[in-house]
């Protein structure tokens, strides 16, 4: 009897050990049950999906490594039934794709210039690198400056005329060109459409929505049929001068939009506090409001830089052999024309385009977690 | 007393400031020489254009517009002949681009929202595929996409006779390098009234769709909105169909020699066009739904599930309500970008607005000026448009706030 009410009076004086969780809920199991067969619905899903996928990828892993051709001197290489990527055709247009047809001998030059560029890109990208402003500087004038020198070729170096250039080279020349023209365009734009001013105002506002509202294939042939037309006679520009134009107008349209963005997000008090400091309207832009509207912006420059440089390919339509336009015409190459070639050709302007556009896109996602402060409700 | 200073003599004194510093005054003087350097470009500009065309013989004004085209367009969705009129093959161009335009914008709209909502999905497998699509499709040049859907997919399918098909044998259906081939709906006499019949469902549907919605907000009662118009959708013409005696048939495409003939065609660049165009814009719209559904704050839909909705009532009638107003704004810029990114069309020669306008009639007329003119007029008002149309939609869902 004592026992019995000792054992009805129990009280656990320990906590009792932790049992394990169900077997299917833990390990590689339960991470299957949940995030593929959570609910019929999902198992469902799961299965087409990778039915899917085992239909898509063997072939193009196949296509892309098994079955493909490496090395090759022409299309002989490549015409064998049932081969897939011919990559010793880009291995032997791998320069053209570059350069174009910039001398090879002063291939040199451009690889120095993407020194440069690189030189001043790294530190402006890491936030915690200073003198912000003078790289700032560099790559908008100095560096500018230091290419044209380099690649057109000026006090003494050998001239290379813009129409051998191409390749990446072009693509790059036409995006950065774009953008650095665009920048401070884009700014006086920004700053146009929100004057007090009617008439500053509403020129901004035409040009801004005019080249929103038209396609950028019309702006080149524009820039390259029509703008010759109106300038005096015995003035002319070289295609790729035309093709620039085009599109620093045409960008900095939109570069005007992201910037007008920012100096809208900033606090109206700060406009006041510069205005009560007594700087004038020049000075409150520079010091106070245009820094903090710019830093704001970074992720949204960014993006019209991915577009602007996705965009540059269409200057082949105009005859310009960017990156795209020199793959195009190599394929037409009577030494290398075969099946697979086309496929292999885009596949590796693709994943050229992917590699810059990708990492840029990654790079505006970080900044733009870094800028975010929390306070957005 | 000592504290005025500071401040100028000549301020203090009068009150006012110099005409040198007075705002008004400035913006004045700088709008007045803004208009005089607009003015002095656009001047330049013209003279010099007048002058060179003179020099170079080129016709200006818009005269060639009534004179014989006298080429051949792929596509067209209106009578067109190598002798109509280059008003007629503009014409043929806009249709071109305005129908790649909308049915671009329709698949991109579905595909765009069935990845947006995969990429949030639980299901592990779902999610990445979705992700992969968007990262992807989204860092490659549109132009890039269309010429490799062209060139390296379309253009090397096999040929009519390499798919197996034997001359003169009807096929329902055959994608091969000529185009996809289906069977076209031929109308016979009293097929109208299957196309009446059509129409008449459709009215009936908003008609009671409208009438449903007012009596549960006055009773409560539910009606099966969906189930019914669905119904009507394909009985009444279906009936209409077989009380008229079946007066429609179908036209089955052939080979005949070297070419296919009948049936229904989509041509490659078309099929290029659209593919490339959906497939890229879509990627697009697919981050914007992400991002509009994921503004709708949870506790919205925690308020949905404590008012005892189920799940799928929660989304239709509490989460995306509100998303869409978050989704409609660049929504529209999508729209827009597809119909101007259409234009890419004269890259792989489907006969769109530039292809055919800008390209052909520019080439042959030599009328750069009014034809590049009239083509960017074109696309500009196109764009305003369906930004007019989406904002007047935008405005109908937004938020009405005190």
């Amino acid at each position: 009897m004592d026992n019995n009410t000792r054992s009805i009076a129990f009280v656990r004086t320990q906590e009792s050990p932790l049992m394990a969780p169900p077997v299917s809920s833990r390990g590689v199991v339960g991470w299957f049950k949940e995030n593929l067969f959570a609910t019929p619905r999902d198992t469902v899903l799961t299965i087409l999906t990778s039915l899917f996928l085992l239909w898509m990828v063997p072939p193009i892993i196949d296509w892309a490594f098994i079955s493909a051709v490496w090395t090759g001197e022409s299309r002989e290489a490549c015409l064998a039934p049932g081969t897939g990527a011919c990559w010793a055709f880009v291995e032997a247009k791998f320069g053209q794709f570059i350069y174009g047809r910039y001398p090879v001998d002063e291939r040199w030059r451009v690889n120095l210039s993407g020194l440069l560029l690189i030189a001043g890109l790294v530190p402006i990208a890491i936030p915690s690198v200073p003198y912000k402003r003078q790289n700032a500087l560099y790559l908008l004038v100095v560096f500018p400056v230091l290419a044209f020198i380099l690649l057109t070729g000026q006090f003494g170096l050998e001239p290379v005329e813009t129409p051998l250039w191409g390749g990446l080279l072009v693509t790059l020349v036409v995006a950065i060109v774009g953008i650095v023209v665009s920048f401070p365009l884009g700014i006086l734009l920004a700053l146009g459409r929100r004057s007090e001013m009617p008439i500053v105002k509403m020129f901004s506002v035409i040009f801004i929505e005019f080249w929103r509202g038209v396609p950028l294939i019309t702006v080149l042939f524009m820039s390259s049929v029509m703008l010759p037309l109106f300038l005096p006679d015995g003035v002319s520009f070289d295609k790729l001068l035309r093709a620039l134009i085009g599109v620093a107008l045409f960008s900095s349209a939109y570069m005007a939009e992201v910037i007008r963005g920012g100096l809208q997000a900033i606090p109206k008090g700060q406009y006041e506090a510069a205005n009560a400091m007594a700087l004038t309207f020049w000075q409150g832009t520079r010091l106070v409001t245009m820094p903090q509207a710019l830093t704001l912006v970074i992720p949204g420059i960014v993006n019209t830089f991915i577009g602007l440089f996705k965009d540059t390919s269409l200057v082949l339509i105009i005859g310009l052999f960017d990156l795209l336009g020199i793959v195009q015409q190599n394929m037409n190459d009577q030494n290398w024309i075969s099946p697979a070639t086309p496929a292999t050709g885009f596949v590796f302007a693709a994943f050229v385009f992917f590699l810059f556009c990708f990492s840029m896109s990654r790079y505006s996602a970080y900044m733009e977690r870094r800028l975010d402060t929390g306070h957005k409700r | 007393m000592a504290r005025q200073t500071g401040v100028s003599a000549e301020a203090d004194d009068s009150g006012r400031v110099s005409l040198m510093n007075d705002p008004k005054a400035r913006g004045l003087v700088f709008q007045a020489l803004l208009i005089i350097a607009v003015i002095l470009l656009v001047y330049s500009g013209i003279s010099n254009a007048i002058e060179n065309l003179a020099r170079a013989g080129i016709a200006s004004g818009l005269g060639f517009f009534g004179e014989r085209a006298g080429f051949d367009i792929g596509q067209s969705f209106i009578p067109y002949t190598n002798d109509s009129t280059y008003l007629r093959a503009f014409f043929v161009g806009l249709l071109n681009t305005m129908v790649v335009g909308v049915i671009g914008i329709f698949f991109a709209t579905l595909i765009g929202f069935v990845v947006g909502l995969a990429r949030l999905s639980k299901n592990y497998l779902v999610q990445k595929f979705a992700t992969v699509y968007v990262e992807t499709l989204r860092n490659i040049p549109l132009l890039l996409q269309l010429l490799f859907w062209y060139k390296a997919v379309l253009s090397i399918l096999p040929s009519p006779r390499q798919v197996g098909l034997e001359p003169g044998v009807e096929v329902i259906f055959s994608l091969n390098n000529r185009g996809l081939y289906m069977p076209r709906i031929v109308p016979e006499a009293g097929s109208s009234f299957v196309f009446i019949a059509l129409l008449v469902a459709v009215i009936a549907w908003v008609l009671i769709g409208r009438w449903a919605k007012k009596r549960q907000m006055a009773t409560g009662q539910q009606f099966p909105v969906f189930l019914t118009g669905l119904g009507l959708i394909i009985g009444l013409p279906l009936l209409a169909f077989l009380v008229s005696g079946m007066p429609l048939s179908f036209e089955y495409a052939s080979l005949q020699g070297f070419n296919m003939v009948d049936g229904w065609v989509i041509q490659p660049e078309f099929m290029a066009l659209l593919l490339g165009l959906s497939l890229y814009t879509a990627s697009f719209i697919a981050e914007i739904v992400r991002a509009g559904i994921l503004a709708v704050s949870r506790g919205q839909s925690e308020a949905a599930f404590a008012l005892g909705l189920r799940p799928n009532l929660t989304s239709r009638l509490v989460i995306v309500p509100q998303a869409m107003r978050v989704i409609i704004p660049p929504l529209t810029s999508q729209y827009l970008n597809l119909t101007k990114n259409s234009s890419l069309a004269v890259a792989i020669g489907y006969p769109d607005l530039v292809s055919v306008f800008g390209g052909t009639v520019l080439n042959q007329t030599g009328q750069a000026v009014e034809v590049i003119t009239i083509t960017m007029l074109v696309y500009l008002t196109l764009s305003l448009l369906t930004s007019a149309f989406m904002n007047w939609f935008n405005s109908s869902v937004a938020l009405v706030e005190r």
